[in-house]
């Protein structure tokens, strides 16, 4: 399951930030990722509410300042049942 | 909702496409991907590929400016990616937050610099009637019209200043009702309550609209409603970014642009091109007969019935019904005659193929027939095989998709934007019956032993006029769009008409025809002007549809008639041949013209008035209406 949101968040990321696949890691960030700004990271924020069909409180958006802590914040979510 | 499942491989499938330079398949490619996961997601990538494609693939530019009171960032590319499915190449340009009323002001402001040719004006109640929004229950009784009149004066002063300043067509957001009311149930129990204030500036809205050319209302209140209005408001995207829309209901704001932009853009179908098993009917005529079909007010028959008063709905904004389907004639065409839940009939269509030939060919025929371009056509089909045979093999057609279930049908094609009208004539309306009345009068006439028998039979009427101001833009549209019975094609603007028909020397007539069968309408045109004991005939042209059926005899004859009462000798006439208008060649020669001369531009003929024997054809009943300008 870990693998299969953190695959699906890394493949939201690609086709979002414009980079392949492989390139985007749990670590990658904001800093690490130029086209990564506020605009396209309201642009991740929605593109996340519609795959995983929930909707994000403003302290998750806060949390999510990596893929992988990104990742976490769905798992979270997907656990503790639908929104 | 279920969670949207990523195609990895479709998107691998485009990029080894466009590598290969396949554009056409990936441009396949990229709308299959667009129809299985659009959203916000996928349309950078959408975006990226198809600026990829951009002059390898015809596409349609178009500039838009969106002025708005909210964030409406995230919609943009969800709207790029929308236009580009449809072959649309959108270059989009953002107001700066909340300044939409400076922008329009300010005559040097990068929206004109920007120059569209289409504005969205996305505002909202909040921003426009603050008060009224939020402080409702504040305001005295008396207080209401004055904010009523307050925010319309101010629509009616944006509109009119942009209208001035810009030529692009504008749509206007009208104002949303609030989920909750301020005042409860008792709201509605007010003369004066939030919600018929509300509802009284969008008429007022409306009303403005309508006085300017190219302005349209995009309603949406009732675009939230549709969806509902909880679930389309996010109240805490609303508070941390300014983006009062939830994410998941982005993509219908950008679909409801589009239905504006689609019709602006031309990229519209004309044609709606139906099959016949489980499309219009469930079932299988050959196998299920007349009694085992399902069509009827009952479910599972309802759904078809739904569908046809959809149809019937598009053909009477002017779009084209037609049917491609493998099937036996018989069998079908009794189904359409003759079953009680049919709403639709032979006489709804402007063209019928029942046979066992494939559709793309049935496609092809059907756009030669009625004279339109291939991406005219719109396609609808139960089997997702046929849609993707069409879809290969005539990727112009515009094919829609229809859901597994018939329950979904009707809905399907209401929301394509493809059959959306931003205006409707009466010839619009009355297309499908006139392609009808057009396909029984060819019937009939094959059964009378000979043309004149079928004339008569035909009971034709006619009216000749001089132009008018009623008439003027159907006679100057005639003239710039008549190909085939247009002895000289001489094309002319409503400017152009409107000064000849005030020269003494001049005649523009028109030429209206009715028959038994139904009215043509205003369907030819002739231009005469004297010299000397002449009269010459710049222009002579009749619509296709009429032409054979000697009302040309009859037009011409009245010319010849009218030029001797005035004291000419003669009638001039030239022909100047086009690639499209071999049928009026021999025009001159059948009425008993001489030729006199060929030069560069054709040949010259002449018929002397004295001796002509030109007369109006007894079958027809010609009225005249040449005495005054209206």
């Amino acid at each position: 399951m870990t693998a299969t949101i953190l695959d699906q968040i890394r493949g939201i990321a690609s086709d979002l930030f414009g980079i392949p696949m492989d390139r985007i890691t749990a670590d990658s960030s904001p800093e690490t990722i130029e086209t990564w700004d506020s605009t396209q990271h309201l642009n991740f924020v929605l593109a996340l509410e519609e795959t995983f069909a929930l909707q994000l409180s403003p302290e998750e958006m806060e949390q999510m300042r990596t893929v992988g802590e990104t990742a976490r914040v769905i798992e979270n979510r997907a656990h503790a049942g639908s929104h | 909702m279920t969670p949207t499942i990523r195609t990895p491989d479709l998107r691998h499938e485009v990029d080894r496409l466009i590598a290969a330079g396949s554009a056409d398949l990936a441009c396949l490619s990229l709308a299959e991907l667009w129809r299985n996961e659009a959203g916000a997601g996928l349309a950078p990538f959408l975006i990226s590929r198809f600026e990829q494609l951009c002059g390898k693939v015809p596409m349609v530019p178009m500039r838009t400016a969106i002025l708005r009171s909210f964030t409406v960032e995230p919609v943009v590319p969800l709207l790029r990616a929308e236009a580009f499915v449809r072959g649309m190449n959108l270059a989009v340009k953002l107001g700066d937050f909340n300044a939409f009323a400076l922008e329009i002001l300010d005559s040097e402001s990068d929206l004109y610099k920007f120059d569209p040719k289409t504005v969205i004006l996305a505002v909202r109640t909040a921003e426009v009637a603050p008060d009224l929004w939020n402080q409702y229950a504040d305001l005295p009784a008396d207080a209401i019209p004055v904010i009523i009149r307050r925010v319309s004066d101010s629509f009616n002063q944006w509109i009119r200043v942009f209208r001035e300043r810009s030529p692009a067509a504008l749509i206007v957001h009208s104002m949303e009702q609030p989920a909750r009311p301020s005042a409860g149930v008792l709201d509605s129990q007010l003369e004066s309550g939030q919600r018929a204030a509300i509802r009284q500036i969008n008429h007022e809205l409306r009303n403005i609209a309508s006085q300017h050319r190219d302005v349209y209302i995009l309603d949406y209140d009732a675009l939230m409603g549709l969806h509902g209005r909880l679930r389309w408001h996010d109240q805490r995207k609303w508070l941390i970014a300014r983006m009062p829309i939830a994410a998941d209901h982005l993509i219908y704001l950008a679909r409801e642009w589009m239905r504006f932009l689609v019709p602006l853009s031309g990229r519209t179908a004309k044609v709606l091109v139906a099959d016949l098993d489980n499309t219009l009917w469930g079932g299988i005529i050959g196998e299920d007969g007349m009694t085992g079909i399902k069509l009827s007010p009952e479910y599972p028959g309802a759904s078809y019935q739904d569908l046809q008063r959809a149809m019937l709905d598009l053909a009477r904004r002017g779009i084209l019904l037609a049917i491609c389907s493998k099937n036996n004639p018989d069998d079908a065409m009794e189904v359409l005659k003759n079953h009680p839940g049919m709403l639709l009939r032979p006489k709804d269509f402007a063209t019928i193929r029942i046979n066992w030939t494939d559709k793309a060919q049935n496609l092809r025929e059907i756009a030669a027939e009625l004279n339109l371009g291939i991406d005219s056509l719109a396609f609808i089909d139960d089997n997702p095989f046929e849609r993707e045979q069409v879809r290969k093999v005539l990727p112009e057609v515009i094919v829609v998709d229809l859901p597994q279930d018939s329950v979904g049908y009707a809905a399907a094609l209401r929301d394509s934007p493809v059959f959306e009208r931003l205006a409707v004539s009466t010839e619009d309306r009355q297309r499908t019956s006139m392609y009808a009345d057009q396909r029984e009068r060819a019937q009939a006439e094959q059964t009378f032993q000979s043309k004149e028998d079928f004339f008569r039979y035909l009971q034709q009427e006619a009216e000749v006029a001089r132009v008018s101001p009623a008439t003027l833009a159907r006679v100057a549209q005639l003239t710039q769009k008549t190909n085939q019975f247009n002895l000289t094609t001489h094309r002319y603007t409503e400017q152009q008409i409107a000064e000849m028909a005030d020269r003494p020397d001049w005649q523009v007539l028109s030429i209206s025809v009715r028959d038994r069968f139904g009215d043509h309408g205003l369907v030819g045109v002739a231009i005469t002007h004297d010299r000397g004991d002449a009269c010459e005939i710049d222009t002579f042209l009749l619509s296709c549809r009429v032409i054979g059926r000697s009302v040309e005899t009859a037009l011409l004859s009245h010319l010849a008639q009218v030029a001797a009462t005035r004291g000419s000798r003669q009638l001039l006439g030239r022909f100047v041949p086009t690639k499209k208008n071999a049928p009026a060649r021999e025009f001159y020669a059948q009425h008993g013209f001489e030729k006199k001369a060929d030069d560069h531009q054709g040949s010259v003929w002449t018929l002397s008035l004295p001796e002509s024997t030109l007369s109006i054809p007894d079958w027809i009943r010609l009225n005249t209406n040449e005495g005054d300008h209206h």
